[in-house]
């Protein structure tokens, strides 16, 4: 592996808990990482679903008002479709046609990104408000981070926003 | 030891991912015999694996019209 290729970084700020968006947080993660990018995801807001263990609706989250949202929000299994969701049907519309097409589902791209060994951090001031606590994402969650150290990370590479 | 990969119904960004994760648990000196595509996959699955300093050592048709079998060493 060329020094050049090592040096190429790749940061995503994975922002949305839609279903569309993470596909394509995870697809442009693991195919980066499988070219050799170094991959940083940090999940704040409503990406923060997408790295809960409880993939379902789940009182997860401290006082009552995080556990209400947490129930409503859910886990990856329950991200909604940004546009045309039609009551939570689309998401499984969509994993059907994605299987049916070979295309990977976000399950596959999640599990593929965590072979590729890309690095995954939560922001800790969305989990603050959100009353999430680190043992409530996957073990694969590096770290809890805010924005300096995001930007730290960050530098030299690419940053996108989803 | 040689090894084996169908990726000919995938897509982007699973043609790649695949194969990079089977290289990964590969000894060096192991060859991956990777099945694809013509198209994306026969564009991009020898060239990234050669950046990734991997040696692709032959691409050849398959018996299929449009599906190559590329040979890459670890």
């Amino acid at each position: 592996m060329s020094e050049e290729k090592q040096s190429k970084k790749l940061s995503i700020i994975a922002f949305s808990g839609d279903f569309d968006k993470l596909t394509a947080v995870f697809t442009l993660a693991t195919g980066a990482a499988a070219v050799g990018y170094e991959v940083n995801l940090f999940f704040t807001f409503w990406g923060l679903d997408a790295i809960k263990i409880k993939q379902g609706r789940s009182p997860v989250g401290k006082g009552f008002l995080p556990k209400v949202f947490g129930i409503f929000m859910g886990g990856l299994k329950a991200a909604p479709v940004s546009r045309l969701n039609f009551l939570g049907a689309s998401p499984k519309i969509f994993r059907y046609m994605m299987r049916k097409k070979n295309v990977a589902t976000l399950e596959e791209l999640v599990s593929a990104a965590k072979a590729l060994k890309v690095n995954f951090y939560a922001c800790e001031m969305a989990m603050h408000i959100l009353g999430l606590q680190k043992s409530d994402f996957i073990p694969e969650v590096k770290d809890v981070l805010g924005v300096a150290t995001f930007l730290n990370l960050s530098e030299g590479g690419q940053t996108l926003f989803i | 030891m040689t090894y084996s990969l169908d990726i000919t119904k995938e897509h982007c960004p699973m043609t790649f991912v695949k194969t990079k994760i089977e290289l990964g648990k590969l000894q060096s000196g192991d060859v991956l015999n990777v099945r694809l595509s013509e198209g994306e996959p026969l564009e991009n699955v020898p060239k990234s694996a050669a950046e990734q300093g991997f040696k692709v050592l032959s691409v050849t048709p398959a018996e299929i019209k449009g599906i190559y079998n590329v040979e890459i060493e670890k």
